[in-house]
């Protein structure tokens, strides 16, 4: 499904990403790890689209087509989906117009119809129920002073209504007090499928103790510096991140 | 998304800028006595609306054109203007069928087919083309109500002394210079008069189009809501698209008498100029309520998307106790646009509240300027004033000025003022993107979220056009 293969990005001239392979099959859910500065969501936003980020060499294919050809709203036309670390506040435009516009435009892309306000409601009211949220949610001003457990629960619920094929998750974890947290990871364990793929782009272990990755990557210096299962992510919570710069550097250090 | 792609800009044609071939009768160019005689005689007005215009005109000779606005022009030669520009079928029409079909054709073309919206009950229209009223709708069913709608000179003729008693009682000809030179000439506008009691069962508008080369337009609007009525009324605007500058300087005069309401929005769109700044209209317009009895109201909604230069501040003077004045704008220059509007409350009677709230958005090389007055005079305990003023810059090189002026001369009034300024961000826009909109869906919703507050205030109808106006004029003006 995404297919990442040595992929260089640099920010102002400055590398930050520096050769990253990755596969993504459906049905998996990929857990990308990392001290502060290691390029995780560097990573995240150029896989999205977002400007002032330069591929320097590398490809990244999603779902066979060249992802670099596409602009952000292609991309997400096309079942991408990115939960922001710091969601953007738009003022006057309420939650369920925004909803109803994007769900619209991925549905115009699928071929299927457009969904009347009623429709929509229907279609809305089950996911809010799941993430514990109020109807006056819809109506309040996108993110407008919504504090910051609300912001990350307001992504989950667009997740959940623009029902991504695949959805990367950029720090969602920070900042959600544990209940919000358990909130949010039944969310997304509800998206999980056999056609879906999630990159769960995270600084704490605590988040996969709800969502239980299929793989675990260790990003140290722009690179992946370790892969392995569910357990790497515990072992780095025991050891810390130092202990994969070490590693990092005596696996550099073999001839 | 790079950011050329944000600078670029694409010159959005103006759709209305069509020219109708109509046989016109015009006036020679210039302004003297001589011209003012002639207008008033063709229209056959009695004595004292000549008396009037002449005194106008002596008033305006003394007069200088005010500087004091933010707004940049070459130099207006009055005596290279046309005063006077009519369809040559001279006859007034009784009904639409004998309107001149070119006419109609006109104004089917910028949407506003009159023969269906006389079918469609709800809208009554009064279609002003150059300096005269072409044709009004409805005029008979709103009679039955008491209620007079009807083109500014036929009011001369049939209601000599309803115009008498309030011509000219909000704006009088000595109040400014622009006021002073349409007193002097205006040649026709709307007429409404709302019986006691009424309450008017239609929205009443006026589309006001300019048509003829090298003319001026200055029309006069009256609006009278008598004690205990309710009007609202819709004003909109367009003009052909020419390389030269058209001078457009109206007066519009609201009166609401005792426990009456006036509700009067606009979406002004002349047009505005080519992206290199050449041609389009200067609107330099008066526009006044006086809410002359107590427990009155009256509301300005506007949306200003034309207009090379626009200088207008519809203002509420709040006379009658417990009266409430309001002022909703959104303003939008792109290329080479500029607007200095505003309004102006008088706070005179007790309790008198206003609210005023100001969406500015600049794109391109846009200029817009919120100049805006509140006074509070003695003796206007417990009056209230809230004003918002947020600007909207889209690009590197507009520009955005906010001039509150605050006078209060009663210890017991309240002013609050608040200003903000934004600019469209990139990480909004792209935010949006990343869920599917397109980078033009994503500035249109975040430029309706911004005029949300005015938009509600528009009557249905007109808030959809004012949506799509709105989405025309910023085509491709994010930079």
């Amino acid at each position: 499904m995404l297919h990442i293969s040595n992929l260089h990005v640099s920010v102002g001239g400055k590398p930050i990403l520096k050769g990253i392979d990755l596969d993504v099959m459906p049905g998996e859910v990929h857990a990308i790890m990392g001290p502060n500065g290691s390029g995780k969501s560097t990573l995240a936003q150029v896989l999205a689209g977002r400007a002032g980020y330069e591929v320097t060499q590398g490809s990244v294919h999603y779902l066979d087509r060249d992802l670099f050809q596409l602009p952000p709203e292609q991309r997400a036309r096309a079942g991408m989906f990115l939960a922001f670390q710091y969601p953007l506040e738009i003022p006057g435009v309420s939650n369920i117009q925004f909803l109803r516009t994007a769900l619209n435009g991925v549905r115009r892309e699928r071929g299927e119809p457009e969904l009347d306000a009623i429709d929509f409601l229907e279609h809305v009211k089950g996911k809010l129920a799941l993430l514990e949220m109020d109807d006056a949610f819809l109506y309040r001003s996108l993110n407008e002073g919504f504090s910051g457990g609300e912001k990350k629960r307001n992504e989950i619920l667009q997740m959940a209504v623009l029902e991504p094929r695949l959805a990367i998750l950029d720090e969602t974890d920070s900042g959600l007090d544990i209940d919000a947290l358990k909130v949010v990871a039944r969310g997304v364990n509800a998206l999980r499928s056999p056609d879906r793929a999630i990159v769960l782009v995270t600084h704490y272990q605590r988040l996969l103790d709800h969502i239980v990755p299929d793989r675990v990557h260790v990003l140290a210096d722009g690179r992946i510096a370790m892969s392995g299962n569910r357990e790497l992510a515990l072992e780095l919570e025991q050891r810390g991140y130092a202990w994969v710069d070490d590693v990092d550097e005596s696996e550099e250090a073999k001839p | 998304m790079g950011n050329n792609d944000l600078q670029r800009r694409i010159d959005t044609p103006y759709r209305w800028g069509f020219v109708t071939d109509i046989e016109q009768e015009t006036m020679p160019m210039g302004l003297d006595e001589e011209v003012i005689r002639r207008i008033s005689a063709r229209k056959d007005e009695p004595d004292f609306m000549l008396d009037w215009r002449l005194k106008a005109y002596r008033h305006w000779l003394t007069m200088k054109e005010p500087t004091w606005s933010s707004v940049h022009y070459p130099a207006i030669d009055y005596q290279a203007i046309r005063y006077f520009a009519a369809p040559k079928n001279a006859k007034r029409p009784k009904s639409l069928d004998e309107v001149d079909p070119e006419l109609l054709a006109t104004y089917d073309k910028l949407g506003i087919p009159l023969k269906e919206r006389e079918a469609l009950a709800g809208v009554a229209v009064d279609a002003v083309f150059d300096s005269v009223s072409v044709a009004t709708t409805f005029k008979d069913k709103l009679m039955s109500m008491g209620v007079i709608f009807c083109p500014f000179s036929e009011a001369v003729q049939s209601y000599p002394d309803l115009v008498r008693e309030y011509l000219g009682s909000v704006v009088p000809y000595t109040d400014n210079f622009f006021a002073a030179l349409n007193a002097a000439v205006f040649s026709d506008g709307s007429f409404v008069y709302v019986p006691k009691g009424v309450r008017c069962p239609m929205e009443l508008s006026t589309y006001f189009r300019i048509n003829a080369r090298d003319t001026g337009q200055f029309e006069r609007t009256l609006i009278v809501a008598d004690e205990g009525s309710y009007v609202s009324y819709l004003e909109g605007c367009t003009a052909p698209q020419r390389d030269e500058n058209q001078l457009h300087a109206a007066v519009v005069e609201l009166v609401a008498l005792k426990d009456a309401r006036i509700k009067y929005s606009t979406v002004q769109n002349w047009y505005p100029g080519d992206a290199e700044g050449r041609g389009g209209i200067y609107n330099f317009v008066t526009k006044r309520g006086e809410c002359r009895g107590d427990n009155s109201h009256i509301s300005w909604t506007q949306v200003e998307t034309g207009s090379a230069i626009t200088w207008k501040y519809p203002s509420c003077i709040l006379r009658g106790d417990n009266s409430v004045g309001e002022f909703y704008s959104v303003a939008l220059t792109n290329h080479h646009q500029q607007a200095d509007t505003g309004t102006k409350m008088v706070h005179i009677g007790k309790n008198t509240r206003s609210t005023i709230v100001s969406k500015g958005i600049s794109a391109g090389r846009g200029r817009n300027a919120y100049r805006g007055l509140v006074k509070m005079l003695k003796g206007a305990e417990g009056a209230r004033n809230h004003s918002q003023c947020d600007s909207l810059l889209m690009s590197p090189d507009c520009a955005a000025h906010t001039f509150p002026y605050i006078e209060v001369k009663e210890p017991g009034a309240t002013v609050e003022h608040e200003a903000t300024t934004s600019r469209i961000g990139e990480d909004q826009l792209f935010y949006l993107r990343s869920r599917g909109l397109t980078e033009e869906d994503a500035v249109a919703l975040i430029v309706n979220g911004f005029c949300k507050e005015v938009f509600k205030e528009l009557p249905m109808e007109f808030a959809v056009e004012a949506r799509k106006l709105l989405a025309v004029s910023l085509e491709g003006a994010v930079g």
